[in-house]
């Protein structure tokens, strides 16, 4: 059969387009069953990157495989526990603040007595040069919230500079570093009220025990 | 056509951005630094490539009826398996240009070749057209990058090192120390500023070009 005169057919058309997705979804789905397992360590590569900045100090558990899961200010927050000898030291958990161009994503370290260990920004669509200054590689702004907890600065002053609070805003830039601080007030508060909770479940032979969930 | 034709016209004369204007859309996004301009051309060479290739070889069982949709589909699946292999292995480089590679998708020069050159040649010229016009993409993107950069914070290339390893390094540049940046540049309106003005400066040029050879051709040369 001519392949010029079969090209013009209505069947030929419908098999062509079946076999150009049949071909494509099956590429697809085997790259996703080859990089599937690459990606993932990637991904947690980076978690454990980003624990660590916010982390300073040792400790001596995998802290992705300790976690728990409550409900926090944006939905469930996974909280990641450092343990040294059994007992919870910190805990490292995300929180999400509003700022000029979205989300800002933070991951916070707070150690067992409520201090924050420190800030970090891992997602964010601020504008360049302005409110990317959250981003430690542009700025030490982020550096200002190691070592404050509830209580210094009190719940009032805990803000950016032109609400009163003892935080400085950027030059042309308030909206983001507001987003930022209420967002790290908001995971203090989310500590001080889990408190209990967080640092008190035991380790069970090396598991963490079942997590509790709220309804 | 000869392959020089072909080169001349991927690099110059037929230039994605500055000749065909297409793919205006990544190009602005992209561009506010070099690094990423040609982080950005090199993933849509290596695609523009593959679909090349590819539709060159199966341009025989595509009928013209249905062409548009064949190339799409294709294309995206190119453009997704990119994705996932620097997602996998070039991790770095992935949290750099993650963003951009999905946008390769909606990048029309790659269809355009497609369309305009794969369909009706062999394997061997599509590949070198899609080499081609994906270099030409890769130096305007870099300019139109550097020239941002370079005006809008200062640098040339910085954290080139996270993008073509630490062997790299040494492309990054300060150029200003100490500069305290001019924002408009980074910001979208400077990418729409620099390509109108490189628009304008390859237009002029080109003329200037076509002038001097038409003097070259009217007096006649004695030896």
């Amino acid at each position: 059969m001519n392949l010029d005169n079969l090209r013009d057919k209505l069947g030929y058309q419908g098999a062509l387009l079946a076999a150009a997705a049949l071909i494509t979804t099956a590429a697809l789905a085997v790259a996703s069953r080859a990089t599937g397992p690459a990606i993932a360590a990637a991904e947690a590569r980076d978690l454990q990157q980003s624990l660590s900045q916010v982390l300073p100090g040792k400790f001596d558990n995998d802290l992705l495989k300790d976690t728990v899961v409550l409900p926090g200010p944006d939905g469930e927050v996974t909280v990641y526990r450092a343990r040294r000898a059994d007992q919870v030291e910190a805990v490292v958990f995300q929180v999400v603040g509003h700022g000029y161009a979205g989300r800002i994503v933070c991951m916070m370290g707070v150690d067992k007595d409520g201090h924050i260990l420190g800030v970090r920004v891992l997602k964010h669509a601020e504008t360049p040069g302005l409110g990317d200054k959250i981003e430690p590689a542009k700025s030490d702004w982020i550096h200002a919230f190691t070592g404050k907890y509830l209580g210094d600065p009190v719940a009032e002053k805990f803000a950016v500079k032109k609400d009163g609070g003892v935080f400085d805003q950027f030059a042309g830039a308030t909206i983001t570093p507001r987003g930022v601080v209420k967002a790290v007030k908001g995971g203090l508060a989310f500590f001080a009220k889990e408190k209990s909770r967080l640092l008190d479940t035991p380790m069970i032979a090396g598991k963490p025990a079942p997590t509790e969930k709220q309804p | 056509m000869t392959y020089a034709r072909i080169t001349k016209d991927g690099l110059w004369d037929n230039n994605v951005v500055f000749a065909q204007m297409l793919a205006l859309c990544p190009t602005l996004a992209v561009t506010g630094s070099a690094t990423n301009g040609l982080g950005m051309g090199l993933a849509t060479t290596a695609v523009l490539v593959a679909s090349n290739v590819l539709i060159s070889a199966l341009r025989q069982f595509i009928s013209a009826e249905v062409r548009i949709p064949v190339y799409v589909v294709f294309i995206a699946t190119l453009v997704t398996l990119v994705d996932m292999i620097l997602n996998a292995w070039a991790h770095d480089l992935y949290k750099v240009l993650g963003l951009f590679i999905a946008l390769i998708v909606v990048n029309c020069a790659i269809l355009g070749r497609a369309e305009s050159f794969a369909s009706k040649n062999a394997m061997l010229p599509s590949a070198v057209d899609g080499f081609m016009m994906g270099l030409g993409f890769t130096f305007a993107l870099t300019l139109i990058g550097g020239i941002r950069e370079a005006l809008g914070s200062g640098t040339l290339f910085a954290q080139a090192h996270l993008m073509l390893g630490s062997s790299f390094a040494f492309l990054e540049t300060t150029l200003i120390p100490h500069y305290k940046g001019y924002l408009l540049m980074i910001l979208p309106p400077g990418g729409f500023l620099v390509v109108g003005f490189l628009l304008a400066g390859k237009r002029v040029l080109d003329r200037h070009l076509a002038a001097r050879a038409a003097v070259v051709e009217a007096v006649p040369v004695t030896a």
